[in-house]
């Protein structure tokens, strides 16, 4: 795939880059902040974009902008943040833009394999949520909510889904058949209320919307 | 101020116990020493003024002639003092304290108040008023002394004239007259009581500390020092935290990058740089919980509804959040209602006990109105140096105010109010 790098810290860029190489993937350009990137994706018509959210000149979150920039004129192109920090309203916001997105914590790309899946899921427009946000999703406290009824398993499939993986991914990480997945999802869905939907990426936003509304007192 | 504290006030009361009051002999004591201590600067000041002009050229008479102002001071401590024989409220010196040590310095800061030169000013007007302050209550006290004083005069043989065509010599008349005189003595005593009251007056509004007033521009100034300091503060926290995001975060970031690319290629020692990468994480994660301690970065990036939301996420106990706010506070307020907002739902997580927590925030007015409530047992307190306590100190930098409400057995309620323009 041919990729375009925005990261401001030169340490982090070069390090992205070699991982990039080295799975056999073409940097095309390496830019250091947000105008770049735009000039960046203009000049080169990458297929995937990687970009860090806080970059020069604010130190806030140019990156995001851009991100979202982009993916406003140039429909479905395929944009993985990274970040320090995950935050859920920014991963609300990507959401919101459609599927090819991804949003994770930065050095999720140690786990290289794990990276370059995501990167892929993000190319071929999937979604791809961190498990941080997920998790703090799932954390909260909710007594007498239609979560509590969910089996353990019911659990991990649903933050699996959260995630953006895919039925057969599911199936693979918890290591059952995809048929058994399929089954879950449509207890989660049933118990949950969620309209039913054979698009990944309207799966975790439909996941993500029910976890992030607070539920009636 | 208390009641007999002036004049003014003696002479609203019972005219009686006016009459055989001090007051009537304060304010003749106060008139009649006036001249004393007016002509004495006067001629310290002629003498002063003289000298200096003479000696321009000599250049000691510059100084001579800058010492003319601080004449006026040694004055004007007099006439404080003096002042009190009339008005007994405190009068304190107008002047404030040089900061350097040394007799130019002093001089310098002495000339460049405005203080000094009022006192100047008082000067030049008590010296004309000399004449007023002798003329009146002897005109006064004469003109009401003699008719009063006519039956005695008689009896000693004495027959008392008013002008060419008034001559009162029989006994008959004379008491009438006599009556009238001791009327005017009377409206004399409160004239020249109320020329002293006025005197008094001119002498404070020139000469004393107006108190109420220069104490509130000194809090005001020392609030707006506080307020500055607090928003140093809080760029040094911005600055440690981008410090940290660009130093330290990435560095780990870029060593567990590199323990991946190692991965990648290293097969026998993987577990190894699994294990490396596995302890680098986790001391990202945890600078990162430290960093989110010093500032957020998500307040900084989207404002106080999404850092409160965030925290929401953080919290094991439910917490409803309702942030409508038109724009963004200023940053420090913002920061202030932010670390607020954060102790007081750690609060509500560790002891409160409760179900589910509320955040409110809402501009009012000029301030930002934030109320924090939740349903636990209730009987939180501010005091003891708790984290309430350095909540309230927080708001307290701008101004602001925490009333807490925690009946035992709740529910409890938080109410911030930290007035700003936005």
């Amino acid at each position: 795939m041919r990729v375009v790098i925005a990261e401001d810290s030169v340490l982090l860029r070069e390090g992205l880059s070699q991982i990039l190489d080295r799975s056999g993937h073409e940097v095309v350009a390496a830019v250091a902040d947000a105008p770049g990137l735009a000039d960046a994706v203009a000049a080169h018509a990458p297929d995937v974009v990687v970009t860090d959210v806080r970059m020069p000149p604010g130190f806030r979150d140019e990156g995001l902008r851009a991100a979202l920039a982009l993916r406003e004129e140039r429909p479905g192109l395929p944009v993985l943040v990274l970040s320090q920090y995950v935050e859920q309203s920014y991963a609300a916001d990507l959401l919101q833009t459609g599927g090819g997105v991804g949003y994770l914590l930065k050095d999720r790309v140690g786990e290289v394999a794990e990276f370059l899946d995501a990167l892929g899921r993000v190319a071929s427009g999937g979604t791809v949520i961190d498990p941080e946000v997920v998790r703090r999703l799932l954390a909260r406290r909710r007594d007498g909510t239609p979560l509590d009824r969910l089996t353990a398993r019911e659990r991990e499939v649903l933050a699996l889904m959260a995630e953006g993986r895919s039925n057969g991914a599911i199936a693979r990480s918890l290591v059952v058949s995809e048929a058994a997945v399929i089954k879950h999802v449509g207890s989660i869905f049933t118990k949950l209320d969620l309209h039913r939907t054979p698009d990944d990426h309207r799966r975790v936003l439909a996941v993500l919307t029910h976890l992030r509304t607070p539920p009636p007192p | 101020m208390r009641t007999g504290d002036t004049v003014w006030r003696a002479m609203a009361g019972n005219p009686v116990r006016f009459l055989l009051s001090p007051w009537p002999w304060r304010s003749l004591a106060y008139l009649a020493s006036g001249p004393f201590t007016g002509v004495a600067w006067l001629l310290a000041a002629a003498a002063l003024l003289g000298l200096g002009v003479v000696l321009t050229p000599v250049v000691v008479g510059v100084f001579l002639l800058a010492c003319l102002p601080l004449s006026a001071m040694v004055f004007a401590a007099a006439e404080r003092r003096r002042l009190r024989l009339v008005d007994r409220r405190p009068a304190p010196s107008p002047h404030g304290e040089p900061r350097q040590t040394g007799v130019l310095p002093w001089a310098r800061y002495r000339l460049g108040e405005a203080a000094t030169w009022r006192e100047l000013g008082y000067a030049l007007l008590a010296a004309l008023l000399t004449a007023v302050d002798v003329a009146v209550p002897f005109v006064l006290l004469v003109g009401a002394a003699a008719p009063a004083s006519a039956p005695v005069y008689l009896a000693l043989g004495d027959p008392v004239v008013f002008g060419p065509d008034v001559t009162i010599d029989r006994q008959e008349t004379a008491w009438p007259v006599a009556a009238v005189g001791l009327l005017l003595l009377v409206l004399a005593l409160y004239v020249l009581t109320a020329l002293a009251g006025a005197r008094a007056a001119l002498a404070r509004a020139l000469l004393v500390r107006p108190a109420e007033e220069e104490l509130g521009e000194r809090l005001i100034a020392v609030r707006a020092s506080r307020a500055r300091m607090a928003d140093a503060f809080e760029a040094e926290r911005r600055r440690i935290e981008r410090d940290l995001h660009d130093g330290a975060q990435q560095r780990l970031t870029g060593l567990i990058m590199t323990l991946g690319l190692a991965g990648m290629d290293a097969a026998g020692s993987a577990e190894l740089i699994d294990r490396a990468r596995g302890e680098a994480r986790a001391a990202l994660e945890e600078l990162r919980d430290l960093v989110r301690g010093i500032h957020p970065s998500v307040l900084t990036d989207r404002g106080l509804r999404a850092a409160v939301e965030s925290l929401a996420e953080r919290s094991p106990v439910r917490v409803e959040v309702d942030v409508e706010l038109p724009g963004r506070p200023p940053e420090g307020v913002e920061s202030a209602a932010y670390f607020v907002i954060a102790e007081a739902l750690a609060n509500v997580a560790k002891h409160s006990g409760a179900t589910v927590a509320t955040v409110t925030a809402r501009r009012d007015g000029a301030a930002l109105l934030l109320r924090i409530r939740d349903d636990g047992r209730g009987g939180a307190a501010v005091e003891g140096g708790g984290g309430l306590q350095g909540l309230a100190d927080r708001v307290a930098v701008y101004d602001g105010t925490v009333r807490l409400s925690s009946p035992e057995g709740g529910p409890t309620m938080l109410r911030v109010e930290i007035p700003c323009e936005w």
